[in-house]
């Protein structure tokens, strides 16, 4: 498999980045980190807009910095396209002009993709004649979206491009680049400091902190290791489990999805039988009981697990992590008074009780 | 009326000086206001203060020096009488020098102020779309700062016409080559001809006037607003 490979060290007075990475060059690639953990600055290292003196980065086949061999391409020469956290687009010209600033700088040969795709995809036919200034903070960012498509980019840069919009507008946004990731084999590498609002999309996780990158991996695994349960932020302590759909239950307003030889309960998702669905887990609405009750329950979804691994306690805090194996590993938080009650050892079966209705994170196919 | 007391020549002499020396300026000041508004360099305070000590110097002193340094002796008159065989002081071309540095933080001033404002992201968003820096420069730095160029023309084009002080200095009063209309409004007062100073003092008032009307006027309807 084709991979980036990019390592960067920068030194700055507040705050330094160190990273060696390797990730496919294909899918969405989330760089996740707090403020200040330098996913910024690596992604416009990437980008070649920062340089670091003994970089290296490799897109497939082609080096773009070798700093060992004096070797940086400028990145006007990067088939890169690049979205910044605030539009950045042009005062001084219309929406078209915009659109077309990048398009007209690539020769017509390498234009894979043409001004009515792009414009149809983002939806930008009703604001071509109009100024950036006219436009709201999602329409800006759809712009520059489709003026960074234009360039028929190779890798696209997100740079959270969310960020500055309310919860509104992120929710107008994110069926775009849901549509993008499904229309487009384009490789995307996205930074963020919200992993919700990019769990549908997300193939490749990077977590960042301090500058360091402290796990690469497919998005599951990264999320569901206990050590870094907690680096993410308990609102996103969960697992991410890639389902279909398998039919519907109308008359009590469900949907049940499959994944391996299990099925879930989740609440009613208009999509098609057969179509791929991201559900979220979170590991405080998963509960451990020890067998299958004889006494009937309100539970919908029970599975059957292994206790993979059981997460460090906190003799000041109350709760403990598990990692569960259900055909997928997922993480469960329960009391350190039922792991001793339960008397909870690796490699015990048990079984995973999930809340059907707080299951899905985000209701959106991908 | 009797237009035939004005002296036109004067007139001329000054609107051509303004008009050479604006290009001059807008060709040097521009990649001089480029690097102070991106440079991170420690260099640039100084820089900063050389450009807007015409600010505060008395013109005399300035053109003092420059009279020294335009000199068949100077540091700038002398390499010049070798190579052109001709004196810089009191020549329409160190007029055109002196001018320059006079004005010189009338026109690098608000270019710098227009090249922060629109400040380096832009550019990059630029660069990002297969723009090289010169091209970035031409299609989106350039009509950014358009409101700063009109400035700074206009402040250039204003403050030489209103000089004289350096051009008393440096270009002494010959008619027909040096002598522009501040010196041409003082000399008929001196000789109590009140009636051409009064020709000649209301024309530029009245012209100051009219093109800083329609300099205002124009930059309000200019559509871009960096800030």
């Amino acid at each position: 498999m084709s991979t980036i490979q990019s390592w960067f060290r920068i030194q700055y007075k507040q705050f330094h980045l160190d990273t060696e990475l390797e990730f496919p060059d294909e899918g969405v690639t989330v760089v996740f980190g707090r403020s200040g953990s330098g996913k910024t600055t690596l992604l416009r290292c990437l980008a070649g807009l920062e340089r670091s003196p003994t970089g290296y980065m490799r897109f497939g086949d082609s080096v773009w910095q070798d700093e060992s061999q004096n070797k940086f391409v400028p990145v006007h020469r990067r088939p890169i396209g690049m979205v910044f956290q605030e539009a950045r687009l042009f005062p001084h010209l219309t929406v078209r002009d915009n659109l077309n600033y990048g398009y007209r700088r690539i020769t017509p040969d390498h234009r894979k993709i043409t001004f009515g795709q792009v414009a149809d995809l983002m939806d930008l036919h009703p604001l071509l004649e109009r100024r950036p200034q006219k436009l709201s903070g999602g329409e800006q960012q759809r712009v520059a979206i489709g003026r960074a498509l234009l360039t028929s980019p190779r890798l696209l840069l997100l740079d959270e491009p969310l960020a500055n919009l309310d919860a509104q507008r992120k929710q107008d946004i994110l069926p775009f680049l849901i549509r993008l990731r499904k229309e487009m084999k384009l490789p995307i590498v996205y930074v963020t400091h919200s992993l919700g609002e990019v769990l549908q999309l997300v193939d490749t996780l990077i977590l960042l902190q301090e500058g360091k990158s402290v796990a690469t991996g497919p998005a599951n695994e990264v999320l569901s290791r206990l050590d870094l349960a907690g680096k993410t932020g308990p609102s996103t302590v969960g697992s991410v489990l890639t389902t279909t759909v398998a039919g519907h239950e109308t008359e009590f307003g469900l949907t049940r999805v499959q994944y391996r030889d299990q099925s879930l309960y989740i609440p009613e998702q208009p999509l098609e039988v057969g179509s791929p669905l991201r559900v979220h887990l979170l590991a405080q609405d998963i509960s451990i009981a020890l067998g299958k009750s004889e006494t009937p329950t309100s539970v919908l979804n029970l599975l059957p697990a292994t206790i993979l691994e059981i997460g460090p306690t906190d003799p000041k805090g109350s709760s403990v992590n598990l990692k569960l194996d259900v055909g997928e590993p997922i993480l469960a938080t329960i009391t350190r008074k039922s792991l001793a009650h339960l008397k909870l050892k690796p490699g015990m079966q048990v079984y995973a009780t999930v809340k059907a209705v707080k299951m899905v994170h985000e209701i959106e196919g991908y | 009326m009797d237009f035939s007391i004005i002296d036109w020549q004067p007139i001329w002499i000054t609107l051509k000086l303004a008009a050479t020396t604006v290009s001059v300026l807008l060709l040097i000041g521009t990649p001089v206001a480029w690097w102070l508004a991106h440079t991170p360099s420690r260099a640039r305070v100084w820089v900063e203060a050389v450009v807007a000590l015409p600010l505060v110097l008395p013109p005399t002193v300035l053109g003092f020096y420059l009279l020294i340094a335009l000199g068949a002796n100077g540091v700038i008159g002398g390499p010049f009488q070798s190579v052109t065989g001709s004196s810089l002081a009191f020549s329409f071309a160190g007029l055109v020098i002196a001018s320059t540095l006079y004005s010189f933080p009338f026109v690098v001033q608000p270019l710098q102020g227009a090249f922060e404002a629109a400040g380096k992201t832009y550019l990059e968003a630029a660069w990002s779309l297969r723009a090289s820096k010169w091209d970035a420069f031409l299609s989106v730095a350039s009509p950014m700062a358009v409101r700063g160029y009109l400035t700074a023309t206009v402040l250039g084009f204003a403050h030489t016409l209103g000089e004289f002080g350096v051009v008393l200095m440096v270009g002494g009063n010959i008619p027909g080559k040096t002598k522009v209309v501040s010196i041409a409004i003082y000399d008929h007062v001196e000789a109590l001809e009140y009636s051409q100073a009064h020709w000649l003092s209301g024309g530029l008032l009245l012209f100051s006037f009219i093109v800083l009307l329609i300099v205002y006027a124009f930059n309000r309807r200019l559509p871009v607003h960096v800030s």
